[in-house]
C-alpha cells in the first residue's frame, strides 16, 4: 500500500546518494529533451514526491512487457525508481493471488480514488469475455471498473496500445486496444513489444515531476521517445544513402554492417528510441546486432508484410498476381481479338458494291 | 486513431492487387488488340529488308532531328531530362529493384540515394516546365486534350509524393509513403487506356514505321 515516506526518503534509505539521485534527474531531463536548468525542478519535484498508487493490469498478453521492465538491470537508479513507487496490483509480480489480490486491487482504488496511476498491458477481447478473464472478471470489465478512478492510464506494450499480436488479421478475439475503451482519461501509449524500460521510467518521472502527461503524438506516445524514426537516428544510415545493403545474413555487407534494408528492416517506417537508448544497459539494439527492425511500436505491425521483406514490397503475393493478370489478361485479349476479327469479318461480308448504275439513280 | 498506419496496409495490400490486376490485365489486353488486329498483307514486291531498318528507326526516332533542337529546345531538353529522370528514379532506386525482385525474381544493382535524388529532382523541374509550356504557348493550348492533363497529373504526382517520402517531409512516414504508392495505383489503373501506354507500344512502333520503310527503301 501507499505509504508516507517521500521518494527522496525512500531512495537514501536504500542508500542512493544524493549524487545518485541527481545523476539521475539529469539524464531524465536530457532523456526527455528537457533543458538542463530543469533539472533542479525535478529533483525538487521528485524528492518531494509521495510513492504514487499504481494498479498494472495484464490482459490478452504474453508477461514480455512485464518481464522487460523487471530486467532494467538492478541496481540502477530506474529500477529503484520502479521499486519505490506503489505497485498495488500487480498479478504476476505480486504474491496475493485469487480474491485476495482483488481485494488488493480494490482497496488502491478506493483509497487513491482520483490519484491512481493504471498500467495496462495486453489487448482487450470483445468477442466472447471467456477468452481472458482474471478472478472471474472480464477484461473489459475489470478496465471499465479500474479506469474509473484513475489519475491516467499507461497502456504499456503494442497490445494495450494498439490491440497488438491478437488483434493480428483475423482477429479471433476481437481485440482491441485501451484507448478503443477508455475516451475520458488521459492515456498514454507506451508501444512496443515490449517497451523499453527506460521509457516507462521516463514517462513516470515526467508524470510525477510535472503531475501531467508529457506531449503525445497523434498515436499517443510521448514525442521525447517516439519523435523520430529508428532509421533517422540508425548509426547504419550513410550506408543506405551509399546504396551498400546486405543483401543475406552472412554475407560481406551484413560483416560489414550495411543496411538491413533489403533484409527486411522496417525502421524507415517505425517511431521508437531503440536507435538512441539501445537495450540492456545501453549494449546494443536490434539493428546493432544485426537483424533488421520489425516496427514493432507501430499499429498493426503484425500484418504490415513478411518480417524479411523490404518496406517496400506489397504484403499480398505480388508473383502470383502478375501472374494470375497475365493468365486473365491473355483470356480477355483472345476474346477481345475474336470479337474484333468477328467485327472485321462481317464488316467485309457486309461490304456492299457500288456499280456505276447504282450512282446514276436517282432516289 | 491508427489510420496512416491503417491506410500504409491498405494501399500495400488490398489497393495494390486491385491497381496491379487492372495494370497488367489492361496491358496484356492491349497488346493482344494491337497485334491480333495485324495489317492487311503487303503483296508487293518488297525491294529491302525489314528488320534492320527498323532497329535503325527504333535508334534514329530516339535521338532528335537535326534542326529539331533550334526550333523546339523547350520540348526537346524537358522531354529526355523528364524521361532519363524518371527511369532513373524508376529502375535504379533500391527500394523499388527490391519490389522488382519480389515480382519476377531477380534484381540489379541500384544507384545510391543522393544519385537518384539529383534525377528525380530535375525530373519534377522539367515535368513542371512542360506544365508551364502546355499552359502558356496558345498552340500547345489548342492541341492539350483533358487527357494531356489527366496524363500529367498522374506522371506528376508519383514523383512529388516519391521526393517527399524519400525526404520524410510529411509526418509520420506511413502517410508519406502510403501516398505515393496511391499515387502509383492510380498511375497503374489509367495506364493501359490512357497514351501512357506507349512506354510500351513506342518501340513497337519506331520498329514498324522503319520496317516499312526499308520493304520500299525509304528513307524512315
Amino acid at each position: 500500500m501507499a505509504d508516507t515516506k517521500t521518494l527522496g526518503e525512500s531512495l537514501r534509505l536504500h542508500g542512493v546518494s544524493r549524487r545518485g539521485f541527481l545523476k539521475f534527474c539529469t539524464a531524465t531531463a536530457s532523456m526527455m529533451a528537457l533543458p538542463p536548468t530543469m533539472v533542479p525542478a525535478i529533483a525538487a519535484a521528485l524528492e518531494k514526491a509521495k510513492r504514487p498508487s499504481v494498479i498494472w493490469l495484464s490482459f490478452q498478453e504474453c508477461t514480455g512487457c512485464t518481464e522487460s521492465l523487471t530486467r532494467s538491470h538492478a541496481p540502477t537508479v530506474e529500477n529503484l525508481i520502479f521499486d519505490h513507487i506503489s505497485l498495488d496490483y500487480h498479478h504476476t509480480l505480486q504474491v496475493a493471488a485469487g480474491d485476495a489480490a482483488e481485494a488488493a486491487r480494490e482497496e488502491a482504488m478506493h483509497e487513491n480514488e482520483g490519484e491512481y496511476l493504471l498500467v495496462v498491458d495486453g489487448s482487450i477481447p470483445e468477442g466472447n469475455a471467456g477468452y481472458s478473464t482474471i478472478a472471474g472478471i472480464s477484461n473489459l470489465q475489470m478496465l471499465e471498473e479500474s479506469a474509473k478512478g484513475a489519475a491516467a492510464i499507461i497502456a504499456v506494450g503494442t497490445c494495450a496500445a494498439f490491440g497488438g499480436l491478437h488483434k493480428a488479421e483475423p482477429n479471433p478475439t476481437g481485440a482491441v486496444a485501451v484507448s478503443d475503451i477508455i475516451k475520458d482519461k488521459p492515456i498514454i501509449n507506451v508501444s512496443g513489444c515490449p517497451p523499453i524500460p527506460v521509457v516507462i521510467t521516463g514517462v513516470l518521472a515526467h508524470f510525477l515531476t510535472f503531475g501531467t502527461i508529457p506531449e503525445l503524438d497523434e498515436y499517443g506516445r510521448p514525442m521525447v521517445f517516439y519523435g523520430q524514426s529508428i532509421h533517422d537516428r540508425c548509426y547504419r544510415r550513410p550506408f543506405y544513402d551509399k546504396g551498400l545493403f546486405a543483401e543475406t545474413f552472412d554475407d560481406e555487407g551484413a560483416k560489414k554492417g550495411w543496411c538491413l534494408y533489403k533484409l527486411g528492416c522496417k525502421g524507415p517506417m517505425t517511431y521508437n528510441a531503440c536507435a538512441t537508448a539501445k537495450w540492456n544497459q545501453g549494449a546494443s539494439w536490434p539493428v546493432e546486432s544485426g537483424h533488421g527492425c520489425l516496427g514493432c511500436s507501430e499499429p498493426d505491425f503484425w500484418d504490415a508484410g513478411g518480417f524479411y521483406n523490404a518496406l517496400s514490397i506489397p504484403t499480398s503475393d505480388v508473383s502470383k498476381l502478375v501472374t494470375v493478370g497475365v493468365a486473365a489478361g491473355v483470356a480477355l485479349g483472345a476474346a477481345t481479338a475474336g470479337l474484333n476479327h468477328k467485327t472485321k469479318s462481317n464488316a467485309a461480308k457486309n461490304h456492299g458494291t457500288v456499280t456505276v448504275d447504282d450512282l446514276e439513280k436517282t432516289s | 486513431m491508427s489510420e496512416p498506419m491503417d491506410f500504409l496496409l491498405w494501399v500495400r495490400g488490398p489497393a495494390f492487387d486491385v491497381a496491379a490486376l487492372i495494370f497488367v490485365i489492361g496491358v496484356v489486353v492491349r497488346f493482344f488488340e494491337i497485334f491480333s488486329l495485324g495489317r492487311k498483307a503487303n503483296f508487293s514486291e518488297p525491294r529491302g529488308t525489314e528488320f534492320g531498318p527498323g532497329m535503325k528507326s527504333v535508334l534514329t526516332r530516339s535521338l532528335p532531328e537535326p534542326g529539331m533542337f533550334k526550333r523546339q529546345p523547350l520540348t526537346i531538353l524537358v522531354g529526355y531530362v523528364f524521361h532519363i529522370g524518371l527511369l532513373i528514379s524508376l529502375i535504379l532506386f533500391v527500394p523499388h529493384i527490391e519490389l522488382f525482385r519480389e515480382t519476377f525474381g531477380f534484381g540489379w544493382p541500384g544507384l545510391p540515394n543522393p544519385l537518384v535524388d539529383a534525377a528525380a529532382v530535375l525530373s519534377i523541374v522539367a515535368l513542371l516546365a512542360a506544365l508551364w509550356h502546355r499552359i502558356s504557348s496558345p498552340v500547345m493550348r489548342i492541341l492539350t486534350t483533358n487527357e494531356d492533363w489527366l496524363v500529367w497529373a498522374l506522371t506528376f504526382l508519383p514523383m512529388l509524393t516519391g521526393y517527399i517520402a524519400y525526404h520524410r517531409m510529411i509526418d509520420p512516414y506511413p502517410l508519406a509513403l502510403g501516398l505515393h504508392i496511391l499515387s502509383i495505383e492510380a498511375l497503374m489503373i489509367f495506364f493501359p487506356f490512357t497514351k501512357l501506354m506507349h512506354a510500351f507500344t513506342l518501340f513497337i512502333a519506331r520498329w514498324y514505321n522503319g520496317a516499312m520503310s526499308g520493304r520500299r527503301v525509304v528513307e524512315s
